[in-house]
C-alpha cells in the first residue's frame, strides 16, 4: 500500500484499521535466482535494487534474527560523502545522492535530514589535510566548505573556545551531510523489496554453503537447504563466519564499536560535529537525544558490547569539546560488530567461487553507504561487473598494492 | 578486561595496546618468500568467533609483548604467554 | 497551608525544615525527603508532561524507575535536565522547574497533541512528511525538533568537578535491601573485603518502605542495625548514593557515587560525583524488584501510581498521596498498600482485585485523578471518587545488570516475571527479589547463601532473623480489555496498548521491531516499568508465549549517568596532559608563542619587540639562522638507544637501508617502512660504539616506532642480541644551525669539533661546560652547517641559556616549529604532510634507499604493482609563477586549461611555507609522474578557497641543492 499524508489522515479518522503488514513472513521456496544473506541495511537495499532497478525476480533475503537487527539498527545514523581518495569518493557521493531521493523512491519517510556535518580543525596540519580532502570532494562533484574559527563559533558559541587543550581553529563542512532515522532505512527497503516480491525470511541462519565444482548451488540454513543460482553475502561483522562456510579467509577483523545516546534534550546541536583532537563525534536526534560515539574498543570481538575505557574516553572528548554537557546524562550504550578491513575501505566483489559474491569490510562507516552498497552490489550480482563507482572495492587489492587507506594507518584494522 | 601478565600478575587491559592475530609472529623470510606469502601473512585473517590467539603489548608496563588466548564471543581469557616464548616455540630465532 | 499531605511516621527529620521551590513557588520539606515526596507532602501531584502528547503527569514510582516526574533541577551551569524528582534528595534552597511544557505546566499549548492523538499513532511519521521533498529539513523537521526533547541545557560550563577512582574487594554487593544487607553481613563478619553499594541515600531498600518486621523489629530498624554493624567493620565499605551502572568484563563494575548532589553546592575540594571502577571477582546482584503497573484507559493521571510507591510515600516519607485512595491489584502485595494506608488513617475507598474479576476501566481528572471507573466482577460499573490510586501488576525482578553480558532472562510463571538466566557475567550471582525471591525471608536467606557460596565460606554464618515468607499469589493481568481509549504502557514516551496492536497489525512483531517502531522502552527510564507489559501484550496478540516473545537487550548504564562523571578530570586544559620541552620555561619568559604538537607544547616562534605579525618573527628566525646561527629545541623527537651484538643486524631488518656497515662515530639517515611497504618513519641513527646505536624518530611516531621495534625484537627475532630503551625523556636535545653553529658550540664543547675532527654526519659522546656528558650529532634538517646536541634533560634549560650567553657574539636566535618547517621545506625534507601513511619511498624520491640485498620490514610488499607505478606520485617542489602568487597546502594540481574534475586531478600540495630566502611561497607536493614534469607549469587549484594559481614544478630541493652549506 502506498503511504501518503492523505492516507495517514484517513486511517486516523477510521481507527487505523486499514494499515497492512509492511512485509510478509513467507515460507522459503526450494530455490531462488538470488539469495542475499543478511537482512540488514545493505542486504535489504541489495534485494530492493535488484528487483526495482535491475528487473530481477526470485530473490530471497535470509536473516538469522530480525530484519534490520544488525548495524543498521545500531549506529549513529550519519550520512556524508566527505572522503578523500579516488577509490571512495565517487561511491560515497553516489550514495549521498541516493539518500537525497530515497524517501520518494521507496515511499517511506526515513527522515533523511541534511543538516550538515562539520569536522573541527585543531592544528595547521589538520587544516592542510582537510583542505586536500575538501578539494578532492569538489573535484568529484561533492560539496565542501572550509569554515573559520569565527564561523564555527557563530554556530556553536558554547563549544570550548576559551579554555581548550586543543583550540578549535576552524572546520571543514559538508552541508549535504546529515542524519537518517536508521531503523526506517531498513524498514523502508524491506517494505519496498517485499512489495516487489522479494521473500524476506527472518530467523533463518545460514549454516553452510553447498559448493560443487567451484560453483555455488545454495545454502544450508536453520530452515533447511535453499537452492540459489547466485548468492550475495552482506553480513557486516559476521563476514568471516559466513565466508568461512565457503572456505575463504578475508582481510577483515571483527571489532566492537560502542555508540551512545543521552537523555532527550531540547535542541542543542543542529548538525553533525566531529572533534578533531579526540575520539568524539555527535549529533542530536529529532527526538532530542545526543547521539555520539568515538573509537572502537580495539580488540577482536563478536560480543556486541564494550568496556568502560572507551566509554570514558568518549565522554572525555565530549567534555573537552562541550563543557556544557557535564550534567547531561548518558542514557544508553550499545555495541555492534564492525567488519574492519585492512585499509578501512570496503569490498564489493566476486569471489573465486562462481556465483558467490561478497559485500563487506565497511568498518564503522557502513550506514552512510547503505543505498550505494545495495545498488552497486545489485549491479554486480545482476551484471557480473562492478558498478562504475565501486571498481576499486576488490578483494585482491592488497595483493596488488592498491589499498584505499583514507587514514594512512596500514594493515591494522583497529586503527582505521 | 584484566590480563594476567605472566610476570606481573593481573593488570587492567588499559595498560596494554592491542595489535591483532598472533599469526603476525609467523613472518615469512623476505629473501625467500614473495609478495603472495607476505600478502597472506599480513592481510588475511581467520577472525574466529571463539578462541583467538592475539598479540598485546604492555606499553604502560614492562614492554612485554604477550600472546593472549581470548574468546572473542565471551572475552574470557584462558592463557597468557610471553610472545617471545611463543615465537621461539614456533621456531623463530634470529 | 504547608505540607497538607504530611502524615505521621516515616524516616524524615521533622526537626529541620528545608525550603525549596518548584516552578518558582516556595514549599517546605524535611531532611530525608526526595523532591517528589516533598511535593506530594505539599499536595502537588502534577510534576511533568509526557513526551509526545504532553499529558499531565505525576510520579508513578518512588524510585529510579520513574518515567514521569522529570524536572530541571538547579539553574545556570548547574542546571540538570530530566532529573527524576523521585530520587532527587531534598536540600535547603533547591530550585526545580518543570520542563517540556509551554507556557506553563498547568497550561501546556502542546497538549493539543493529546487531542489530536489519533493522528499521532505509532510510526505515523514514517508514512508522511515526504512531500514536497524540500519541506522535511525546512518545515516539518524544525517543528518536530522544537517540539521534541525533554529538558534543556543551559549551555554554560558545568562548574562542578568530577573524579574517578578504583576500588578492589572480595565481594561487591549491589543493592542494600534485605538480601544485600544479609550478604554483606555474612561476608563482612567472615572478614572479607566487602563493598556494599546502593543507589539510595538510605540503605535498607524496601525495608524502609514497608511495615514488615525482621527479627521482631521494624524492617527499617533492623536494616539500620545491620548498617551500623557493617560500619564498624574495617573490611566493609558502605557506599550509599552509589549506583552500579554496569557489569563489564572480568569482574569490573562501573559505579557512580553522587557525593554532593544532596547539597546546594559541593563542599570546597569535593567533586560532585565520582566514577568508580570496582574490581571484584565476585559480586552479588541484590537489586530487588521493580513493580509494574497494569494498562487500563487513562491510567496515567497524576495520582495514579504503583501500589508499592503509594505505600512507600506513606511509610518512609510520611506522605499520603491522596485523601481518599483506591488500590487496583492482581496480587497479594498490592493489598499491603491498602492495609498500610488504612492503618495510617488514610481513607481507602476501594480495593479492586483483578483476581476476582474486578478491573479499573477508566479514570477522570485532567490535572490529577478525581475518580476511577470500576467494572466489578458481576459487570456492574461504578465510579468511585478517589484522588490517588495504587496499581500493582506484580513485580519484575531487577535483572538488568545480570543481563549486561547479553544473558537472556528466563520466564518464571510462578511470579509472572523474568528471572535471571544462568549465563550472566562470570562471578555475578543474584539474590533476593532480583532472583525472584520476593518474600523478606527469601531475600535474607538467598542473600546469606549467595555470600557463602560466592566466597566459599565455611565458618558460622549469621542466623536468619525471622521474617515474612508470604508466597507470591498473582494472576497475570497486563491490560484491561475495555473500550477504545488509550491505556498507557510506556508513560514517558506515550506508548499505549493501541500502539502495540498497530505494531502487530503492521507485522512489527519481533520484540525489537515493536520497541523500535513504537519507541516502547526507549525513554529515560528505559522501560523499567513498561517493557514487560508491552511484550506481554504482543505475546497475547501473536498467540506466542511471553518467553517466546522474549525481551529486548539490557544495556549499561543501569540508570543515566552524567557525562561529567564519565569524563572525570579530563576536561578543559586537563583533557590531555601537556608534555613540555626543556626550553619551555625559557620560552615562556621570552613571550614565545606555543603550538600543540600531539601532546607536546612546542615553541612555534619567539616574537621580538615590535613584531606584530607572525611572519615577521618567522622570517627573522629563518634569515638569522641562515646568516649566523639559530637554536631549536628538538627534544620531542623520539630517541631510542639500541644496544647488543646484533644491534646493527637488527637495524638492517627494521630500516629499508643498511646500518650494519655504518662506521662508529657516524650517523646516517634512515628510512623505516611498515610491513605493507609504505613509509612509516624517518630519522637519523648514529653508531655510538661497536654494539651501540642511537635512533631518532619523528615526534609523531616516537611511541609507535618503539612499540614496533619491540614487536620485531620479541616476536620476530627473539634470539637476536639486542636491547632497546626509549630515551626521549632522558635527553634534552637542541639543533644548532647556521654558518656559526660550530663556533658557538666550540664555546661549550670540551672536545675538538673542527670539521676534520667532527665531520659532516659525525656523531659521538662529548662533554660540555667542563665535564657534563653530552651527545653531539652533526646532522642538519635545515640545510645549514648544523649539529644536534643532547644533554641530560635536567640540564636542558641551562644548556640553552649557556649557548645563548657564551655565543652572544654570534647573535644566536631561538627558532620555533614554523621556522623549522620553512627551512626543511626549503631543503625538500619530508615531514608530516609527506609522511602521510599513504606514500612509498618511491613517491618521496627515496626509492633507491630500499635495499633488496637484505630482508627488511616492508621490502617485499613495497614491490607490489600498485605501489611501483612509474607514473605514480612523486615528490616535487612548487613555486608560483608570479612571485606574489599565494599557495595553499591541500590545493590540487591541474594542468593548465584542464577542467576541475577528478579525472584531471594531478595530485596535491602537501606542505607550504613562505620562503624568505627565495622570496615567495614555496611548497612540496605529490604529483603524478612528477619527475617528468619538473620544469613545466601547472595550476595549484584550491577550489574550496576559490584560488587558482599558476605554478612551476621544480626540484623539491629549493635551497643549496648540492649541500655545500651543511658540509661547511
Amino acid at each position: 500500500m502506498r503511504y501518503s499524508g492523505f492516507r495517514v489522515i484517513a486511517e486516523a479518522l477510521t481507527g487505523h484499521k486499514g494499515w497492512k503488514p509492511v512485509w510478509r513472513d513467507p515460507t522459503p521456496q526450494a530455490e531462488y535466482d538470488y539469495i542475499i544473506i543478511g537482512g540488514g541495511g545493505h542486504g535489504l537495499a541489495t534485494a530492493y535494487y535488484l528487483a526495482k532497478e535491475f528487473g530481477q525476480a526470485r530473490i530471497a533475503v535470509l536473516e538469522k534474527g530480525y530484519l534490520g537487527g544488525g548495524n543498521v539498527g545500531r549506529n549513529t545514523t550519519i550520512i556524508r560523502s566527505n572522503y578523500l581518495l579516488d577509490g571512495n569518493e565517487p561511491f560515497y557521493e553516489f550514495s549521498l545522492k541516493l539518500w537525497e531521493g530515497l524517501e520518494q523512491d521507496f515511499n517511506y519517510n526515513a527522515m533523511v535530514s541534511q543538516r550538515g556535518i562539520i569536522n573541527l580543525i585543531h592544528t595547521d596540519a589538520q587544516r592542510d589535510a582537510f583542505t586536500r580532502r575538501a578539494n578532492a570532494m569538489i573535484l568529484h562533484g561533492a560539496d565542501a566548505e572550509m569554515l573559520s574559527r569565527e564561523q564555527v563559533r557563530a554556530v556553536y558559541p558554547w563549544l570550548n573556545f576559551d579554555n581548550a587543550r586543543f583550540p578549535i581553529k576552524g572546520a571543514i563542512a559538508q552541508r549535504r551531510g546529515g542524519t537518517v532515522r536508521h531503523d526506517a532505512v531498513a524498514w523502508g527497503y524491506a517494505r519496498g523489496a517485499d512489495m516487489r516480491g522479494v521473500d524476506l525470511i527472518q530467523n533463518c541462519e545460514v549454516t553452510g554453503m553447498r559448493i560443487e565444482n567451484g560453483r555455488i548451488r545454495g545454502v544450508e540454513t536453520s530452515r533447511g537447504f535453499i537452492g540459489a543460482k547466485k548468492v550475495g553475502v552482506a553480513v557486516a561483522g559476521s563476514s568471516s563466519k559466513v565466508m568461512a562456510h565457503a572456505g575463504m579467509r578475508l582481510p577483515i577483523e571483527s571489532h566492537v564499536l560502542q555508540a551512545f545516546v543521552s537523555e532527550g534534550l531540547k535542541p542543542l546541536i543542529d548538525g553533525v560535529m566531529t572533534f578533531g583532537a579526540g575520539h568524539f563525534y555527535v549529533s542530536q536526534s529529532d527526538k532530542g537525544g545526543l547521539v555520539f560515539g568515538g573509537d572502537i574498543d580495539g580488540y577482536n570481538s563478536y560480543a556486541q558490547r564494550g568496556n568502560l575505557p572507551v566509554i570514558e574516553d568518549v565522554a572525555e572528548g565530549g567534555m573537552a569539546l562541550m563543557p556544557a554537557i557535564g550534567r547531561v546524562r548518558l542514557l544508553r550504550t550499545w555495541g555492534g560488530i564492525m567488519d574492519m578491513s585492512m585499509d578501512g575501505s570496503p569490498f564489493i566483489d566476486k569471489t573465486p567461487i562462481e556465483g558467490l559474491y561478497f559485500n563487506g569490510g565497511w568498518c564503522y562507516g557502513g550506514f552512510k553507504a547503505t543505498p550505494a552498497s545495495g545498488w552497486c552490489f545489485a549491479h554486480l550480482l545482476a551484471k557480473d561487473e562492478p558498478h562504475p563507482t565501486a571498481t576499486a572495492y576488490r578483494l585482491d587489492r592488497f595483493l596488488k598494492g592498491r589499498m584505499i587507506d583514507e587514514k594512512g594507518q596500514g594493515a591494522q584494522p583497529n586503527l582505521h | 578486561m584484566i590480563i594476567h601478565h605472566p610476570i606481573l600478575g593481573p593488570r587492567d587491559a588499559q595498560e596494554f595496546v592491542y595489535l591483532g592475530d598472533a599469526s603476525l609472529i609467523d613472518r615469512p623470510d623476505g629473501m625467500t618468500a614473495g609478495v603472495e606469502a607476505f600478502h597472506e601473512y599480513l592481510y588475511q585473517r581467520t577472525n574466529p568467533a571463539g578462541e583467538h590467539q592475539e598479540l598485546w603489548y604492555h606499553e604502560q608496563g614492562d614492554r612485554s609483548w604477550l600472546v593472549i588466548t581470548r574468546n572473542t564471543v565471551t572475552h574470557e581469557i584462558t592463557k597468557v604467554e610471553l610472545a617471545r616464548d611463543v615465537a621461539r616455540s614456533r621456531g623463530r630465532s634470529q | 497551608m504547608t505540607q497538607s499531605h504530611r502524615i505521621a511516621g516515616g524516616q524524615i527529620d521533622r526537626s529541620k525544615t528545608l525550603r525549596f521551590t518548584f516552578d518558582g513557588i516556595p514549599y517546605q520539606g524535611h531532611p530525608g525527603d526526595t523532591l517528589a515526596s516533598a511535593l506530594l507532602a505539599n499536595g502537588v501531584r502534577l510534576m511533568g508532561r509526557s513526551f509526545k502528547y504532553h499529558r499531565p503527569r505525576g510520579p508513578l514510582s518512588a524510585g529510579s524507575e520513574e518515567p514521569n516526574a522529570l524536572v530541571e533541577l538547579r539553574t545556570g551551569g548547574r542546571q540538570e535536565p530530566n532529573t527524576r524528582a523521585t530520587v532527587a534528595e531534598l536540600f535547603d534552597g533547591l530550585e526545580a522547574n518543570s520542563q517540556n511544557r509551554w507556557p506553563s505546566l498547568r497550561f501546556d499549548a502542546l497538549s493539543i497533541n493529546d487531542r489530536l492523538n489519533t493522528f499521532f499513532a505509532a510510526g505515523f511519521y514514517y508514512k508522511t512528511f515526504m512531500w514536497p521533498k524540500a519541506f522535511w529539513e525546512k518545515v516539518y523537521e524544525p517543528i518536530i525538533r522544537r517540539a521534541a526533547g525533554l529538558g534543556s541545557v543551559s549551555r554554560e560550563e558545568d562548574p562542578d568537578a568530577y573524579d574517578k577512582g578504583f576500588l578492589h574487594c572480595d565481594l561487591l554487593v549491589i543493592g542494600a535491601g534485605p538480601a544485600g544487607l544479609m550478604a554483606a553481613l555474612t561476608a563482612g563478619r567472615a572478614g572479607k573485603r566487602v563493598i556494599l553499594a546502593d543507589e539510595d541515600f538510605a540503605l535498607g531498600g524496601r525495608l524502609n518502605a514497608e511495615t514488615l518486621t525482621v527479627g521482631g523489629a521494624a524492617g527499617g530498624d533492623w536494616a539500620a542495625g545491620v548498617v551500623a554493624e557493617l560500619a564498624t567493620l574495617a573490611n566493609v565499605r558502605l557506599m550509599a548514593r552509589t549506583t552500579v551502572i554496569g557489569a563489564f568484563d572480568h569482574g569490573i563494575y562501573g559505579a557512580v557515587e553522587r557525593v554532593s548532589d544532596h547539597l546546594a553546592v559541593p563542599v570546597i575540594g569535593k567533586p560532585r560525583q565520582v566514577l568508580w571502577r570496582i574490581y571484584s571477582k565476585r559480586a552479588i546482584l541484590a537489586a530487588g524488584a521493580i513493580e509494574r503497573p497494569i494498562a487500563f484507559e487513562n491510567n496515567d493521571r497524576p495520582g495514579i501510581m504503583l501500589a508499592g510507591a503509594l505505600r512507600a510515600y506513606a511509610n518512609r516519607w510520611g506522605v499520603k498521596a491522596g485523601e481518599r485512595v483506591a488500590v487496583f491489584t492482581n496480587n497479594d502485595d498490592g493489598l499491603r498498600t491498602a492495609a498500610d494506608l488504612k492503618s495510617k488513617g488514610v481513607e481507602v475507598a476501594a480495593v479492586i482485585d483483578g483476581r476476582d474479576g474486578a478491573e479499573v476501566i477508566d479514570t477522570s481528572g485532567r490535572l490529577g485523578l478525581k475518580s476511577i471507573r470500576v467494572r466489578h466482577s458481576n459487570g456492574r460499573i461504578e465510579d468511585i471518587r478517589v484522588d490517588a490510586l495504587g496499581v500493582s501488576g506484580g513485580w519484575n525482578p531487577n535483572v538488568n545488570i545480570h543481563s549486561h553480558h547479553r544473558s537472556r532472562p528466563v520466564w518464571d510463571a510462578a511470579i509472572a516475571g523474568f528471572v535471571p538466566g544462568n549465563d550472566g557475567p562470570p562471578g555475578l550471582v543474584v539474590a533476593g527479589a532480583a532472583a525472584g525471591f520476593l518474600s523478606t525471608h527469601g531475600a535474607l536467606r538467598t542473600g546469606r547463601d549467595a555470600a557463602i557460596a560466592a566466597l566459599g565460606l565455611t565458618g558460622a554464618a549469621p542466623d536468619l532473623p525471622e521474617a515474612e515468607d508470604a508466597p507470591v499469589c498473582i494472576t497475570p493481568l497486563w491490560h484491561v480489555n475495555h473500550g477504545k481509549g488509550r491505556a498507557w504502557i510506556d508513560q514517558q514516551n506515550d506508548v499505549t496498548v493501541k500502539d502495540v496492536k498497530l505494531a502487530k497489525q503492521e507485522n512489527f512483531t519481533s520484540v525489537e521491531h515493536m520497541k523500535r517502531y513504537t519507541t516502547l522502552g526507549m525513554a529515560t527510564d528505559q522501560g523499567k516499568t513498561g517493557n514487560v507489559i508491552g511484550l506481554a501484550v504482543m505475546a497475547e496478540l501473536t498467540g506466542r508465549s511471553i518467553p517466546e516473545t522474549g525481551t529486548t537487550i539490557y544495556r549499561p548504564p543501569y540508570t543515566p549517568v552524567a557525562m561529567g562523571a564519565l569524563a572525570g578530570r579530563s576536561r578543559g586544559k586537563d583533557f590531555k596532559p601537556y608534555r613540555l620541552t626543556p626550553s619551555h620555561h625559557w620560552a615562556t619568559e621570552q613571550g614565545a608563542v606555543f603550538v600543540e604538537v600531539g601532546n607536546w607544547l612546542r615553541t612555534q616562534w619567539v616574537p621580538k619587540a615590535g613584531e606584530t605579525e607572525w611572519r615577521q618573527s618567522v622570517d627573522r628566525e629563518v634569515l638569522a639562522t641562515r646568516k649566523s646561527v639559530g637554536i631549536c629545541d628538538v627534544t620531542t623527537l623520539g630517541k631510542i638507544d639500541i644496544q647488543g651484538t646484533d644491534a646493527g643486524a637488527f637495524l638492517d631488518r627494521v630500516y629499508a637501508n643498511t646500518f650494519s656497515t655504518l662506521a662508529v662515530g657516524k650517523c646516517r639517515y634512515g628510512l623505516m617502512l611498515r610491513e605493507d611497504g609504505i613509509v612509516y618513519d624517518d630519522g637519523t641513527t648514529a653508531r655510538m660504539g661497536e654494539h651501540e646505536y642511537v635512533m631518532t624518530t619523528t615526534t609523531a611516531n616516537a611511541v609507535t616506532v618503539f612499540r614496533h621495534l619491540e614487536f620485531c625484537r620479541q616476536c620476530l627475532w627473539p634470539d637476536m642480541d639486542v636491547q632497546l630503551i626509549s630515551t626521549t625523556e632522558a635527553w634534552a636535545q637542541f639543533s644548532v644551525a647556521g654558518p656559526n653553529a660550530r663556533k658557538l658550540l666550540e664555546k661549550l664543547v670540551d672536545q675538538d669539533i673542527s670539521d676534520a675532527a667532527f665531520p659532516y654526519m659525525g656523531a659521538g659522546n662529548v662533554t660540555v661546560c667542563g665535564g657534563l656528558r653530552a651527545r653531539l650529532f652533526r646532522i642538519s634538517f635545515s640545510g645549514e652547517l648544523a649539529y644536534e646536541i643532547a644533554v641530560p634533560t635536567r640540564y636542558g634549560d641551562a644548556l640553552l641559556r649557556e649557548m645563548l650567553a657564551r655565543g652572544a657574539e654570534y647573535e644566536p636566535i631561538v627558532y620555533g616549529t614554523e621556522a623549522l618547517g620553512v627551512m626543511r621545506i626549503e631543503k625538500g625534507h619530508v615531514a608530516g604532510g609527506e609522511l602521510n601513511g599513504q606514500s612509498t619511498a618511491l613517491h618521496m624520491g627515496l626509492g633507491k634507499m630500499v635495499s633488496k640485498k637484505k630482508d627488511s620490514i616492508g621490502m617485499v610488499l613495497s614491490q607490489r604493482e600498485g605501489l611501483a607505478d612509474p607514473d605514480g606520485y612523486r615528490l616535487v617542489g612548487v613555486k608560483p609563477v608570479d612571485p606574489n602568487g599565494r599557495l595553499t597546502a591541500g590545493s590540487h594540481f591541474l594542468a593548465i586549461g584542464a577542467a576541475p574534475v577528478a579525472a584531471n586531478d594531478g595530485g596535491w600540495l602537501t606542505s607550504k611555507v613562505y620562503s624568505p630566502h627565495i622570496g615567495c611561497d614555496i611548497a612540496l607536493g605529490y604529483l603524478k609522474g612528477g619527475n617528468a614534469k619538473i620544469g613545466s607549469r601547472m595550476r595549484a587549484v584550491n577550489l574550496v578557497g576559490g584560488t587558482d594559481t599558476e605554478v612551476e614544478i621544480v626540484s623539491p630541493h629549493f635551497f643549496d641543492p648540492d649541500g655545500e652549506r651543511l658540509r661547511g
